[in-house]
């Protein structure tokens, strides 16, 4: 059995328009639209999508910082959703986030070693003073910080330390599964390696289940096992790193895959490179049927119509579009609206 | 002869917690209609080498060393000689393309003041350009659109009309800092597209401000590592990519996960960037380095990577060949 079961969760936010009169009714933003996925004890799936895809709001509904609208999140079978607060609560101990600005996510009047040890009164208060400095300071030479520096403050930490202050934190209750927003977007390069060896490392160690969020498909491909691509709130593709990487299926996938720039200019100069057209279309007027239809290069009348088959094309790899296959050549790569939106 | 020099440049800020030295001797050159990529990190002194030469930079801030520009010394020259350089010889698109706009104005009026204040042109002329120019960076319905205010643009269309400001007065040299930080990829691609179009068609120079590794290997013909407000290495994009001689260089290519190859474990430079304020007097990257020795403690001056090579220039102590 999975450890973590989604199905076909939907999120939304309602808006009201700017000079809307109090009684017209708010428009329904749908941030995530019939979303389903599973989750093994252990396993990383990595979620891409541009800003705007609802790839945050899907990570926060599971774990249950924002309200679902609709559909079931069973942990271990059991349907988080329907049960009570307090249930609930106690089933947050095994569900931890790490979030992506290292230094905004820490409360910058405790310090680190309140910091991590926040989560432990939380949830474990009978916990004694000795053994609670014990596991902080273990904790913290498991992410690479001196525990010499329990007593400093977050201002006094690069922000690759800080990220590794969050990650501390997050991993003290000995969860089994971790979000990761955008953990390693804010840090530089030479930073961000450090912090993702050490997530793969924590991850093997503890055998944690890792959701991993993030715009960079580099980096969710070389630490994710299964990949999961969205796009304007609904699931385009998902398939195992590599054959995702390797044979999308989906035009989006396609087109993501092609605009990111490798840094090797031989291996650049070589690639084709079809620049998708246009930009995300607003998520409160969302086109019908297949939302990427607007910049789709291979869109059909057909696709404007709902629903949209989510095809199987070997066992493991969904792609959610009739017209599925490898990358075309260059004449059906031809942008079907110049600079449209 | 180079359109613009810069010479030993260095930038330092006064602050409350003492003197930062942002930038400790930068000096670069760069040739009519080429494109120069400045790679590095968060407090590389990229950006501030870019704001010192258009003479932006914030008011605790001095510059000091020569930069030329055609010939001319333009470092230090007073804000009404430097207004005639800016915009109509110089022009720079930033990062957010959103706080570079004023919200206040639409899009037409912030377009053409700049026209009618530097070429003298009438408000009708001045708006048929600007339309002109928002064509040229394919921002469709350009006639209508011009109308409206920043916010109802979304990023990417917003960077399209920040590139078609900056060009309006027909810049020879355009420096564009981290251009598509702020914009997804599929978007950055169309952005990083028309730069490539658009000075070809201009006949324009280009310096790109990044810490992309990836945009400079696909568009860059020249490269410029800073680390620590100085040049760690020079030269030609993809010898440098081919082989990094600078052990910084080296690391931060490493350092970068692929699309396109399955790797294992990342690797790593171990430590944090040097915090400007207390920067060590040596190499800055030394303490950082696997190849660091005694001789670091003074910085190594910037020489040809080997005798008669002058376009591959590098700032180490260590053997080239054993870098790699």
């Amino acid at each position: 059995m999975s450890l973590l079961q989604v199905e076909n969760l939907c999120v939304g936010f309602d808006v009201k328009p700017r000079g809307a009169w109090p009684w017209t009714p708010p428009d329904r933003l749908r941030a995530v639209e019939d979303m389903s996925f599973e989750l093994a004890a252990g396993e990383t799936l990595g979620i891409v999508g541009e800003s705007g895809s609802g790839k945050s709001t899907l990570a926060r509904a599971v774990i249950g910082t924002v309200p679902a609208r609709s559909g079931r999140i069973l942990w271990e079978g059991t349907d988080i959703l329907a049960l009570g607060a307090e249930p609930r609560r106690a089933m947050r101990r095994d569900m931890q986030m790490v979030f992506q600005d290292p230094l905004a996510a820490l409360n910058p009047r405790m310090t680190v070693g309140q910091i991590i040890a926040e989560p432990l009164r939380t949830h474990l208060p009978k916990l004694g003073r000795a053994e609670t400095r014990n596991r902080v300071g273990a904790m913290m030479e498991r992410v690479g910080l001196l525990p010499g520096l329990v007593n400093r403050y977050p201002h006094e930490f690069s922000g690759g330390q800080c990220q590794r202050i969050g990650i501390a934190r997050a991993l003290i209750l000995e969860p089994r599964l971790v979000v990761c927003d955008e953990p390693v977007s804010a840090l530089d390069v030479s930073v961000q390696a450090q912090v993702v060896n050490m997530l793969r490392a924590l991850q093997r160690d503890m055998g944690l289940a890792m959701i991993f969020i993030a715009h960079d498909l580099s980096v969710v491909r070389h630490i994710s096992d299964r990949i999961l691509v969205m796009y304007l709130g609904r699931e385009m593709e998902e398939a195992p790193a590599g054959a995702l990487i390797g044979d999308p299926r989906h035009p989006y996938t396609q087109a993501l895959i092609s605009s990111v720039p490798i840094p090797d200019p031989a291996a650049e100069r070589a690639r084709a490179r079809p620049v998708l057209q246009g930009e995300l279309p607003s998520a409160l007027d969302p086109p019908s049927g297949c939302v990427f239809r607007t910049r789709c290069p291979r869109a059909r009348e057909s696709c404007a119509v709902p629903p949209v088959p989510v095809l199987r094309h070997g066992a493991r790899h969904l792609v959610a579009c009739p017209w599925h296959g490898p990358p075309a050549g260059p004449e059906a790569e031809a942008p079907a609206g110049k600079g449209g939106e | 002869m180079s359109l613009l020099r810069i010479d030993d440049l260095h930038v330092s800020f006064r602050t409350n917690d003492g003197t930062v030295n942002a930038v400790n001797g930068v000096s670069l050159d760069l040739a009519a209609g080429e494109t120069l990529a400045i790679v590095g990190e968060s407090g590389s002194g990229k950006s501030q080498t870019a704001f010192a030469l258009m003479g932006l930079l914030a008011r605790n801030g001095t510059a000091n060393g020569s930069v030329r520009f055609d010939g001319r010394e333009i470092l230090g020259l007073r804000p009404r000689a430097l207004n005639a350089i800016r915009a109509e010889q110089i022009a720079m698109i930033f990062q957010d393309p959103m706080t570079s706009l004023n919200p206040y104005l639409r899009i037409s009026e912030q377009m053409t003041e700049v026209l009618r204040q530097h070429l003298g042109l009438s408000r009708k002329a001045a708006l048929a350009r600007a339309i002109e120019m928002l064509d040229a960076v394919q921002i469709p319905g350009a006639a209508q659109r011009i109308r409206m205010y920043p916010h109802e643009f979304s990023g990417g269309m917003r960077q399209r009309i920040m590139i078609a400001m900056a060009l309006l007065c027909r810049p020879r040299l355009l420096i564009a800092d981290e251009p598509t930080t702020a914009l997804d990829v599929t978007v950055q691609a169309q952005i990083i597209q028309l730069l490539e179009e658009l000075q070809r068609e201009f006949d324009m120079s280009m310096i790109l401000i990044t810490h992309d590794l990836g945009i400079v290997a696909g568009s860059c013909a020249r490269t410029v590592v800073l680390y620590g407000g100085r040049v760690m290495e020079e030269g030609p994009t993809e010898a440098l990519f081919h082989a990094p001689s600078h052990p910084y260089t080296a690391g931060l290519l490493a350092a970068v996960p692929r699309l396109d190859i399955v790797q294992d474990a990342l690797r790593t430079i171990p430590g944090d960037p040097p915090d400007m304020s207390h920067a060590p007097p040596g190499c800055p990257f030394a303490p950082r380095c696997a190849f660091a020795m005694d001789a670091c403690a003074r910085m190594p001056p910037l020489v040809p990577r080997k005798a008669g090579e002058g376009s591959w220039l590098r700032a180490c102590h260590a053997d080239p060949e054993a870098v790699r």
